[in-house]
């Protein structure tokens, strides 16, 4: 009954004014928050992280970046880490491609100071991007290592046994066990794989996710090439969201590492988007047009734009030049997962 | 027989020793030895963190936090509103009870509701909610003033216009009064169960690591035994047992113990921001706690207290508020305030059983049917003048 309570007078009594109590109360015009001046000392406050900053300066850490020796790799190598597998030909000139994918249960500081229980391919996060051509035959030896079991799902096409999916040819792969997936590279394009056993969502979300191009028969203009998976961190695995959104692995990696282009070169971004929980994902480039070739199984692009959705598994080439020198930010438009940690920037020199 | 020798062997405070002594050295190794003999946990570390105290400034949102679990809490990053935000303090791991400042670089808009994410080295996230920010008063001299002046209004004038009934109840006769102190243990009864309610809803916010809802019974019933120990002394020095001034007094005590938890609830409203200042607060407060100085004043009908003693008994039952609101707006946490709520609680239920023997009937019974119509009445009119000010 909050009419007997004189607490709830208190909170939800109206105000007639009082003459004399106003006239006294500290900050009865409050001031609002300064907006001008703000970033004075935040570069230099020890425990922020970047040098943009803070408030209104945007989003941040505490304590500038992760350990990337300990987590055993860094978002800045593997954006242009392509495995082309073990490469030999076939009787009939085919060329075979071979990997090796180990999967693992390993703690990754995801921020600073956190630490997230990953499920991997190759001790990273995303996995590693195999690269192989149109036509290739690929063989992936998966070996899980992991306390838990595991596939490798491919997205392209391929006979179903070697579609890792639970029930359908070998199925799961269970802790200890080996599979040799084996397939043609097709379609050209751009393509990722995953686990796919049950629950689902948790097994991409722990981290199991990698970028899988096939280039086309002839290759494509030379470019500065990148892969960026968009993704993200549930830290308390309850399954409702993300706290964590990132590209390649570490949250505004990129903010404190920029990403080095040279001015005029041909830059072609491999965007893939995994992320889970949420619907959907976006890149935005700042400063800045790109040509989007949507999965990349057409040579010709179909937009020329600024920014680009995908739901999950959704994915595309992105190619631009950089006209002008400096520094240009590029982020999810979802703000939200912008200021969770998706953003990073181009450097542009000579 | 043995004993005596032993007694004359060893003096009283060598066995006292020995004893201490001997439980010491069982319970070091039960601490070494016991806890190996169990097996770890098997569940994940729990992580709980306590915002005791919430203080804002332009740009700028100090948490003080306090590990109200059993394990150790590290904060790694923290988010408001889904932005990750710099932030200083907390940068060793938090014991449990160990408690620790932090401050976050945000520039939070007048009005709107933050939802403050702290994420911990495991990944956990502990949310804390502030429903509408507003900056948090500097404690200044202005401030202080404040406080005083709404103490005064809430407590001080309340009470003394309620002693000013004192000549009208002169007059009455004696089962008026009797009716009249039914009624009072029937505002007293109300403000009991109110300050209780209050108490453990405080008591819900601190996150148990005080003991939660027990720190309100502990308040009641230190304060219940304090007032008994003082009931006793005056009692003493009076010689009489039922004096109409040591009652008066032992009432404002109650009212006044009753009145510093309320002071605190209104100054730590007004430090959120939640408070309204206006006619209504001063006017609602005045006619709710009017019957508070009724109370006080019951008691002295066939008395003849000075002017000096008067204005005591009123200042001790309506200056507390003031004390509270100061201490309210300025550095109150959930965990003191409702441990005060319980003091309050205590003192009243000391002070209801202190009238109760004056409400007995020529003929010794207690329930006499006008007793029953002064306890509803004082019942309904605390309720009702509850309602009507939360209007």
């Amino acid at each position: 009954m909050p009419g007997a309570s004189r607490r709830g007078f208190l909170l939800g009594g109206a105000g007639v004014a009082l003459g004399a109590i106003p006239a006294a109360v500290p900050n009865a015009d409050p001031t609002p928050p300064a907006h001008t001046g703000h970033g004075t000392g935040h570069g230099t406050t020890p425990g922020t992280g970047h040098s943009h900053g803070g408030g209104i300066n945007g989003p941040t850490f505490r304590g500038g970046t992760v350990d990337h020796v300990a987590n055993g790799f860094n978002p800045t190598q593997l954006l242009r880490d392509f495995d082309y597998g073990k490469v030999s030909k076939l009787p009939g000139g085919r060329t075979l491609r071979e990997w090796e994918i180990y999967a693992t249960d390993r703690e990754i500081e995801v921020a600073p100071g956190l630490k997230f229980e990953a499920w991997t391919f190759n001790n990273r996060i995303p996995g590693p991007t195999l690269r192989c051509r149109a036509g290739d035959r690929l063989r992936v030896r998966f070996v899980n290592a992991s306390a838990h079991p595991h596939t490798m799902h491919f997205h392209g096409i391929h006979p179903a046994e070697m579609d890792g999916t639970p029930g359908i040819g070998r199925g799961v792969i269970e802790p200890g066990g080996d599979f040799v997936y084996e397939f043609d590279a097709v379609p050209f394009g751009l393509h990722l794989y995953h686990c796919h056993v049950g629950p689902l969502a948790e097994h991409i979300a722990r981290g199991m996710y990698g970028t899988f191009i096939i280039d086309p028969p002839e290759d494509r203009p030379p470019a500065d090439e990148m892969v960026m998976v968009m993704h993200g961190f549930n830290t308390n695995f309850d399954g409702q969201g993300n706290q964590l959104y990132a590209v390649n692995g570490i949250p505004f990696h990129y903010m404190n590492e920029a990403i080095k282009v040279k001015r005029g070169q041909l830059v072609r971004i491999y965007l893939v988007n995994v992320l889970e929980y949420d619907p959907i994902n976006s890149f935005h480039l700042h400063g800045n047009f790109f040509d989007y070739y949507p999965t990349g199984t057409r040579l010709e692009p179909t937009e020329y734009t600024d920014t680009v959705v995908q739901a999950q598994g959704q994915r595309g080439i992105c190619e631009l030049r950089f006209p002008y020198l400096g520094k240009y930010m590029f982020h999810a438009h979802k703000s939200e997962f912008a200021e969770l940690g998706w953003m990073g920037f181009f450097e542009v020199t000579e | 027989m043995k004993s005596p020798v032993t007694r004359k062997l060893l003096p009283g405070w060598t066995l006292v020793a020995i004893t201490i002594a001997i439980a010491a050295v069982a319970l070091t190794a039960l601490a070494v030895l016991g806890s190996r003999a169990l097996p770890e946990r098997t569940g994940p570390p729990v992580e709980e963190l306590t915002v005791e105290r919430t203080a804002l400034s332009p740009s700028t949102i100090e948490l003080t936090l306090r590990n109200t679990g059993p394990d150790a809490v590290q904060v790694a990053q923290i988010f408001v509103n889904d932005v990750y935000v710099g932030f200083t303090g907390a940068t060793e791991p938090l014991g449990r009870l160990a408690t620790e400042t932090v401050r976050l670089d945000y520039p939070w808009q007048e009005g709107h509701p933050l939802l403050i994410s702290i994420l911990t080295s495991t990944g956990a996230v502990i949310e804390h909610d502030i429903p509408a920010a507003v900056a948090t008063p500097v404690a200044d001299r202005d401030l202080l003033a404040l406080m005083v002046l709404l103490g005064t209004y809430v407590g001080v004038i309340p009470v003394a216009l309620g002693m000013v009934f004192l000549p009208v109840l002169r007059r009455a006769g004696r089962s008026l009064v009797r009716i009249l102190l039914a009624l009072t243990v029937g505002l007293l009864a109300f403000l009991a169960v109110d300050a209780a309610v209050e108490g453990l809803d405080l008591a819900a916010q601190t996150g148990g690591a005080f003991g939660g809802p027990i720190l309100v019974f502990l308040g009641a019933a230190l304060a219940f035994l304090a007032l008994t120990a003082v009931d006793r002394f005056l009692q003493k020095r009076s010689g009489e047992t039922a004096d109409g001034q040591r009652l008066a007094l032992m009432i404002a005590i109650g009212i006044g113990l009753h009145n510093l938890g309320e002071g605190l609830a209104i100054g730590s409203a007004y430090a959120v921001g939640e408070l309204a200042l206006g006619a209504a607060l001063v006017v609602g407060f005045a006619l709710h706690n009017t019957t508070e100085g009724l109370a006080v004043v019951t008691p002295l009908t066939r008395q003849k207290p000075s002017l000096g003693r008067l204005a005591g008994l009123g200042l001790l039952a309506g200056a507390p508020a003031i004390l509270g609101a100061a201490v309210g707006a300025t550095v109150s946490n959930a965990a003191v305030a409702s441990l005060l709520f319980g003091v309050g609680v205590g003192a009243i239920l000391q002070v209801i059983i202190q009238i109760t023997p004056a409400l007995r009937d020529q003929a010794g019974k207690l329930l006499s049917l006008p007793v029953l119509g002064g306890l509803s009445a004082g019942v309904v009119i605390m309720y009702a003048t509850g309602l009507l000010v939360a209007v």
